[in-house]
């Protein structure tokens, strides 16, 4: 959604960018020899270097001149090349990955709740807080808003727009792989959990609305509790259907998205 | 220089003839990718062990195997595509595929080809088709779940169990035994709980069975979803104990569910750490080849190849119908054939018959709790 805002760029590869940080990590604990926390580091600036600086400068930046089509078929050929890449240089089978937190319960008011779901609730509250916070209350989040609202007249009030762009490129890439260091323990890492994390993000931004943050953010709490909710008191064999049944009815009532706001633009 | 031609084309004709009459063809049809991909290379990588060995010591009646694999992807539709091609190769024997939906669609072109087909399914139906040509290498449902079913009633003296399983064919056929083995010792079903191939979020599943307050709780799938069910149990508190057939208790959900799967209870047609020299000879082997613990199903590939071996030499020659004749009816003990590790015997039907264990999940390895006898026995 960022990347959209700034760049017009449509990210198919974006469950496989949450996929790949995970395998950097444990590439670094198994040939490395690191340590976690050591390795989480490394992990963490190999994912913004590749998943932020290269795919920018090898990807985007070249396609991108041709139209949005090529550069859509571009991620979706990334999506693939990553998915195959870590099957045949890692291995297609399930690989543990370590908790950044015990998996020790609460009790909260006779709930169960595991310290774990906890922080991956926190450390996206905080994430969202402190992106919310850069991108209104700092000047290189306003010059970032400004590239996305409008970039060449962002351009001739001197803002450093391929800067701002690149910028944008980095928080997505430090999100995801964020997001991969959170879900990574639950789900195990695998090269396939980009197929099924994609779709849902995918969703949820379009439910929510493509153009807003807080949008998406709507968007992924909303196909998150309809998912569980029909697994659990309906039916598990139609819960993968229910999403989609979530985006088609939003396409046809309301396709700027719940949060979204209708745009228009000149073909 | 046309003649010239002639004579490479047959010289290389005859070096080509001559190699195949010095290899026996078995090629491995496995899920080395894909949802079964942690039990297909453990059937993959225990075979490849054992045809090494016998390589190293001269093959079978003289003739070293040949046994290139193919991934089946875990898809059934390319294991059948994998499997004609190995059979337009001429093999003596089909080693695989482990994953029971692709055996059911495939094992007609072996039976029609002729070919005997060792494989690692475990799916009820699959010995109960008529195909004389299909040998398991670890029990079958029907005769896995009813040790199982004794298990919940006398040694967990459970009344209730919340049963999840996989909806694929090893799964519904594992769930149609088990409720039938429950009915018959009148334990109730309180929560039956069917989940995909593949699925990574079972936070909802969970629920279902929390609320189900059954005595036990029975996981049926395979092993990576095994692994992310446990962990989500300890996630939400579960306090009931967690059983299974294999897959649950099996190394590898161990090793990725780590300290969430102590205390997990099931039964094991085979394990790398039952108390038998000859079985814990072949883990460290094993263990010493590959740097990972194996599985049931690195054991299922070492025995079903050497069992391969035993009747064929048994026979004195490369005949496939006489093969698959022959080892209906076998028994092979570890005194006539070391490879085969224990005593296994396989019916008119081609199902296996040997002893079993029950074990439990303690400090991250298989605890053998209790030997089972055969059931023939």
């Amino acid at each position: 959604m960022l990347l959209w805002q700034t760049s017009q760029t449509i990210n198919f590869a974006q469950g496989e960018f949450v996929m790949l940080p995970a395998f950097f990590v444990l590439a670094a604990m198994r040939f490395g020899e690191l340590s976690f926390p050591a390795a989480l580091l490394i992990g963490f600036v190999v994912a913004v270097l590749v998943l932020g600086v290269l795919f920018k400068q090898l990807v985007v930046d070249p396609i991108l001149r041709h139209g949005v089509l090529p550069l859509v078929i571009s991620t979706l050929g990334l999506a693939i090349l990553f998915k195959e890449g870590v099957k045949e240089f890692y291995s297609a089978e399930a690989q543990g990955f370590p908790g950044v937190w015990p998996t020790t319960n609460v009790t909260i008011a006779g709930a169960v709740i595991s310290a774990q779901s906890l922080v991956i609730i926190g450390v996206a509250v905080m994430a969202v807080g402190v992106l919310q916070y850069f991108l209104h209350a700092t000047r290189t989040g306003r010059q970032m808003q400004a590239t996305a609202q409008n970039p060449v007249l962002a351009r001739v009030l001197g803002i450093p727009v391929e800067r701002m762009i690149l910028y944008t490129f980095l928080v997505n890439a430090a999100l995801v792989a964020l997001a991969s260091f959170l879900v990574s323990p639950i789900y195990l890492a695998k090269f396939t959990n980009g197929e099924l994390l994609g779709l849902a993000a995918f969703v949820a931004a379009i439910v929510g609305g493509f153009n807003q943050v807080r949008g998406a953010i709507v968007g992924g709490l909303l196909l998150g509790i309809v998912d569980n909710l029909v697994a659990a008191y309906w039916s598990s064999q139609y819960r993968a259907a229910i999403p989609l049944f979530l985006l088609i009815a939003v396409i046809l009532w309301r396709p700027q998205g719940l949060l979204g706001r209708a745009e228009e633009r000149t073909v | 220089m046309k003649a010239n031609w002639i004579a490479a084309a047959l010289i290389t004709g005859a070096a080509t003839a001559a190699h195949a009459q010095q290899t026996v063809f078995m090629p491995i049809v496995i899920e080395v990718s894909g949802n079964g991909a942690v039990s297909g290379t453990n059937f993959r990588d225990g075979a490849l062990m054992a045809i090494d060995e016998i390589n190293a010591k001269g093959g079978i009646l003289k003739r070293k195997i040949n046994a290139p694999v193919s991934d089946t992807q875990s898809n059934a539709a390319i294991s059948r595509a994998q499997v004609q091609k190995a059979i337009d190769g001429d093999p003596y024997v089909i080693l695989g595929p482990v994953f029971s939906g692709s055996v059911k669609v495939n094992m007609q072109l072996a039976q029609q080809a002729e070919v005997p087909q060792i494989v690692g399914a475990e799916a009820a139906e699959i010995t109960q088709m008529g195909n004389p040509y299909v040998f398991r290498t670890s029990f079958g449902q029907q005769m896995s779940m009813p040790k199982m079913a004794a298990f919940v009633a006398n040694g967990m003296k459970a009344k209730t169990v919340a049963f999840l399983w996989v909806n694929n064919d090893y799964g519904k056929g594992g769930r149609d035994v088990f409720f039938k083995e429950m009915a018959a010792r009148n334990i109730k079903i309180v929560a039956d709980v069917s989940t995909e191939s593949g699925q990574v979020d079972f936070a909802a599943d969970i629920v279902k069975m929390k609320a189900s307050n059954a005595d036990v709780m029975f996981i049926y799938t395979n092993e990576e979803e095994c692994a992310r069910v446990l962990r989500e149990a300890r996630k939400q508190g579960v306090k009931q104990p967690i059983i299974g057939e294999t897959n649950v208790v099996s190394q590898k959900v161990i090793d990725l569910a780590g300290e969430t799967a102590e205390g997990a209870k099931g039964h094991v047609g085979l394990t790398a750490d039952a108390p038998i020299p000859a079985v814990q000879a072949f883990t460290d082997k094993f263990q010493k080849r590959y740097k990972y613990v194996p599985d049931h199903n690195g054991l299922k590939g070492y025995m079903g190849v050497y069992a391969v071996k035993y009747a064929t030499e048994k026979l004195g020659k490369f005949d496939r119908k006489a093969l698959a004749k022959s080892l209906h009816g076998m028994t092979i003990t570890p005194a006539q054939e070391p490879g085969i590790l224990i005593e296994t015997t396989w019916d008119d039907k081609g199902d296996i018959d040997r002893i079993s264990f029950l074990v439990e999940v303690v400090k991250g390895r298989q605890k053998v709790v209790e030997i089972l006898p055969k059931l023939g026995k």
